[in-house]
């Protein structure tokens, strides 16, 4: 694969961006962190939905999975995980971590939250993704609010009341600096996995089952391993950024945070819309924008601002489902690499006339 | 003693699912009208049945005996429900199914937080102050409300079917289920069509939601379990089948029930949920076995 200078350059200074920027603008450093976080999810959920095809309304099922295996982990090692839940509020017993003791359970959880919730994606992709258009996201739906609702009544991992994430001793110094750097790292190398997902066969091959599932299958192509496999992988990012996420908000909350179908589950199919399903950038310039836009009404509309967020998904899908990347497709096909023949663009516009 | 009890306490879980199963049965009626006409998965079901319920708690704020409030719901929500096509749905009616699942679910998550701006996320129920009934020594008890909603929901589907059946405009929306392209030719309004579909569903699930309110409970979030069981009845039942959608809600209602008594109440709704996966994954796996034969 070869990049141009010029590209190189740009990649460059995103880079040289995401890691200044927390001291550039250090009083909205954890939105920031959470935007990369966004940028995962857009990201990994557009390689199913968009390049795949196959809508799931229920990745915030390996979030949450992910989220309470990094807890559990950085629990476990050291106390007993009953224990510690029941003790919440009560303050008798108080649990502790030294630096070691916080690094090392962060550095075991993050990925056993990625293997665990790719093993569940692959327990689950290979039973829900022969279904087809509109089941497999309703299914995926009802998934993730079946696996939320088992949270909630599960005593062990802190049931309704939730879990708090081990608070990092204070030696460790600005905590939220430190995930704002492993967010943004995440979702680089989120970005260059995809990335190149997309030059090898294995992307093509999940084209093809977007474009013609049946065709696929009929020219050889082992479609349901391949469904399976695509789904594993978003599901291992998602998992590593579920455990982040956990540390970011410290506290897990069964349905609001880990298993949020109605916050995570549906902002990261309306991040994907809005940059433009189906293409690399699309996701991220999806996110960035919704981030803006999610804050601009948390400040300006408090109150409303889940309202708003609710007419702005109607309005998006009904009125702008191609996305910024699509528009900006349809306004200049040339930037694209698109060839334009002007004969026929003015053939066109008389046919239209 | 327990042991003696247990048929009975099953009559009882049983009989109660029952009663709820027909409310069931009447949202997944609506669903199945917009599914096979429209070609839409309609999200935002569920959210009628609590817009339908806030309309019946509203009335028995105001002083109104709430068993009035279902035809008023069903009225005020035939109006919302048209005014919702107008202004949204008939933009997605041609459109690919994700678009009109995505538009569907961002309207049920608007109605949602309207709701939960305006009246509080608070339980809320409409009193209709009727007794209860109480059988086997009281091991069976059957409030009369819930037993009113039953039939109610009844009457209330069985006025359906005979318009549909009946009247010119539900011939008009039979014919436009059957083929809309062919409606068109025949000089059918089809936008008419999808406007009085949309409107009638919403309609159904207003009276549901009144039901609801005043047998159960209703608050801004029950909505989407309400949608997910539709969908599941209609996935069990099949599109049209109007005997099998009433059987399979009434299963649904009285397998709830009893998973509610035997898991617990906190799982319950993990069971709805698991359920749908169940069903989806088996009605999957079904096809793919026929698939096979066909080789």
């Amino acid at each position: 694969m070869k990049i141009g200078a010029s590209r190189l350059l740009g990649y460059a200074a995103i880079l040289a961006i995401g890691v200044a920027a927390p001291y550039l603008f250090p009083n909205y450093q954890s939105q920031m962190a959470e935007l990369w976080l966004f940028i995962v999810f857009a990201l990994t959920w557009d390689l199913v939905g968009g390049q795949m095809g196959y809508n799931s309304f229920g990745n915030v099922v390996f979030i949450g999975i992910g989220m309470y295996a990094c807890a559990l982990i950085q629990v476990g090692l050291f106390y007993s995980i009953s224990d510690y839940n029941a003790a919440r509020g009560g303050g008798q017993t108080v649990f502790t971590f030294d630096v070691a003791q916080y690094l090392e359970g962060l550095a075991l959880g993050l990925p056993v939250a990625g293997i665990t919730a790719g093993i569940v994606a692959a327990i689950l992709g290979s039973a829900v993704l022969g279904m087809r258009g509109h089941y497999f996201a309703i299914c995926t739906l009802g998934l993730g609010v079946a696996v939320g609702q088992v949270a909630n009544a599960w005593e062990w991992i802190g049931a309704g009341s939730g879990m708090v994430v081990p608070h990092a001793p204070p030696e460790i110094g600005d905590t939220g600096r430190f995930y704002y750097y492993l967010a943004f790292v995440l979702a680089v190398l989120t970005f260059i996995v995809v990335a190149w997902i997309y030059t090898t066969r294995f992307g093509l091959a999940i084209n093809a089952i977007r474009d013609d599932e049946e065709k696929a299958e009929a020219m050889g192509l082992p479609t349901t391993r391949i469904k399976v496999t695509a789904w594993v992988i978003s599901a291992l990012f998602l998992g590593v950024a579920g455990g982040i996420l956990g540390n970011l908000k410290r506290f897990i909350d069964p349905i609001e945070v880990a298993f949020a179908g109605a916050t995570f589950g549906v902002w990261m199919v309306l991040m994907v819309i809005l940059g433009g399903k189906g293409t690399l950038w699309g996701p991220v310039i999806g996110a960035i924008v919704f981030q803006f836009l999610k804050e601009f009404f948390w400040t300006y509309l408090l109150g409303w601002q889940r309202v708003a967020l609710g007419l702005m998904i109607v309005l998006i899908v009904v009125f702008f489902p191609q996305g910024i990347l699509g528009f900006l497709r349809e306004r200049f096909p040339e930037r694209f690499g698109h060839k334009v023949d002007p004969s026929l663009v003015r053939s066109a516009g008389e046919a239209a006339e | 003693m327990i042991l003696f009890q247990v048929p009975v306490i099953t009559v009882d879980l049983v009989l109660n699912g029952l009663l709820l199963g027909a409310i069931f049965a009447l949202a997944a009626y609506g669903m199945a009208l917009v599914w096979g006409v429209m070609n839409i998965i309609n999200i935002a079901q569920g959210e009628f049945v609590m817009l339908g319920g806030y309309v019946a708690v509203m009335m028995y704020w105001g002083g109104i005996h709430p068993l009035f409030a279902v035809p008023v719901a069903a009225l005020v929500m035939f109006i919302v429900g048209w005014a919702l096509y107008r202004a949204v749905i008939f933009r997605i009616v041609d459109r690919d199914l994700f678009v009109s699942l995505l538009a569907t679910f961002g309207l049920s998550i608007l109605l949602q937080q309207l709701m939960n701006t305006a009246f509080s996320g608070n339980v809320q129920i409409a009193e209709a102050g009727l007794g209860t009934m109480f059988l086997f020594d009281g091991l069976v008890t059957l409030s009369q409300i819930k037993i009113v909603a039953f039939v109610l929901a009844f009457v209330v589907g069985g006025c359906l079917v005979v318009f549909l059946k009946r009247s010119r405009t539900g011939q008009a929306i039979r014919a436009t289920a059957q083929n809309a392209r062919a409606a068109r030719v025949m000089g059918i309004n089809t936008d008419r069509v999808y406007a009085v579909t949309y409107g009638l569903n919403a309609a159904l699930c207003g009276a549901c939601g009144a039901l609801v309110a005043m047998a159960y409970n209703i608050h801004p979030y029950i909505g989407l379990p309400y949608t997910i069981r539709s969908f599941m009845i209609v996935v069990v039942a099949g599109l049209g089948n109007f005997v099998g959608v009433i059987l399979a809600g009434l299963g649904l209602g009285a397998a709830e029930n009893l998973a509610g008594f035997v898991l617990g109440a906190q799982f319950q709704l993990a069971f709805v949920f698991a359920l749908l996966v169940v069903v989806l994954v088996w009605r999957n796996w079904r096809l793919a076995a026929k698939r096979q034969y066909l080789k």
